[in-house]
């Protein structure tokens, strides 16, 4: 229980990165929960984040498991309002005045130049999750395998996540 | 309350869209897409607040989903915020908010249960391979996605580099490449006008 408030302060802090995506944050949740506080292993992260993309809704709510670990159901609501409170009052100040910032020159600066930026993060989080994620030939095969077909084709990502799943079973004989 | 009926009486075809939606219906229509939004909930958003109930025109749509990628935070849970405010106040925000994030999270607090008692038998072991590797490969194709719609320029391509850069082999926080290379990338894209200012005097 003495964990809450460490909780609290780095799923907030982990709230802010989230630009372009969850991904974004992924390096630092990585460095945070598993390097510094010890909350899960770095398998553990992984399986969770992978797990939590078979979820319907937004596809971070992988932080619920790791909150519940720490600090039982409390702990899991607070990481939940941690880690979307500070983006959703941002969001909804900005939702306010975005229609008065319409001629305001900066605007399409600003998206444009977050735009390379967020890939590039969402990009990072990428490498730092196949760190752990992608090793020998079979995994190398199925994040390609699972990258070309969504390149190719508009089947739901949910059914290519599962199906890895069952390649991941089924390679055990 | 006040913002939404200006912008509503500036909407040419305003009767398509209702002044204020009840906060209950709100609820319930952010919780089904919490509840079946499986692969990613932008599709399954425009479905549900562009076609079926009509809420936003498909060019509302679009602005509101520009927004909710420039802003830190996730696309789904902005897009709540944003569609909430807009349809209600800031009680239709919490409304959309609470309802598209209530059904994962209560399915992910049981899969993390399970998990934890079962996530090292063997055939979990596998399945846990398989469906880590299939993540990477499925958010490698949401950069391929993003970058072929939103860089525009060469120069935006080595922001990118420079931003993996930064956090994969410096080490550097998140939060630091994020202002470092954003500053760098939001000055090179600076306004035209702020630009020539010294060749037009």
């Amino acid at each position: 229980m003495g964990e809450l408030p460490a909780l609290v302060r780095v799923f907030a802090y982990l709230s802010l990165l989230t630009v372009g995506g969850g991904m974004a944050a992924y390096p630092e949740m990585k460095t945070l929960t598993v390097d510094v506080h010890g909350w899960l292993t770095s398998s553990q992260l992984v399986h969770l984040y992978s797990v939590g993309q078979l979820s319907p809704g937004p596809n971070m709510m992988m932080i619920v498991p790791i909150g519940d670990w720490v600090g039982g159901v409390l702990g899991a609501v607070l990481v939940l309002m941690a880690f979307f409170g500070p983006t959703a009052l941002l969001t909804f100040a900005v939702g306010r005045f975005w229609s008065r910032l319409e001629t305001w020159p900066w605007r399409t600066s600003i998206q444009r130049g977050l735009a390379p930026v967020s890939i590039g993060l969402l990009l990072a989080g990428c490498f730092t999750l196949a760190k752990s994620a992608v090793f020998g030939l079979e995994t190398a095969a199925i994040a390609t395998g699972v990258l070309l077909t969504l390149l190719q084709t508009k089947i739901n990502p949910a059914v290519l996540v599962l199906g890895g799943a069952v390649i991941g079973v089924l390679s055990l004989q | 309350m006040s913002d939404v009926r200006t912008q509503l009486q500036l909407e040419p075809d305003a009767d398509a869209a209702p002044a204020s939606v009840a906060i209950s219906r709100i609820f319930f229509e952010f919780l089904i897409i919490g509840a079946t939004s499986f692969g990613g909930v932008v599709p399954y958003l425009r479905e549900s607040l562009v076609t079926r109930q009509r809420w936003l025109s498909d060019q509302e749509f679009v602005e509101l989903l520009s927004i909710s990628q420039s802003l830190p935070g996730l696309n789904a849970t902005n897009m709540a915020i944003l569609v909430g405010q807009r349809l209600s106040g800031a009680l239709g925000s919490v409304a959309g908010i609470l309802g598209i994030c209530l059904p994962g999270s209560a399915l992910m607090l049981i899969v993390g249960i399970v998990y934890r008692t079962h996530g090292d038998h063997a055939w979990a072991t596998g399945a846990l391979k398989g469906v880590a590797a299939a993540a990477v490969g499925l958010v490698l194709s949401t950069v391929v996605q993003l970058s072929k719609k939103s860089l525009e320029q060469r120069v935006d391509y080595l922001f990118v580099a420079l931003t993996v850069l930064a956090v994969n082999l410096m080490h550097l926080s998140v939060l630091l490449a994020l202002v470092v290379v954003g500053c760098l990338a939001i000055f090179w894209h600076r306004p035209i006008d702020f630009n020539r200012r010294g060749n037009r005097g």
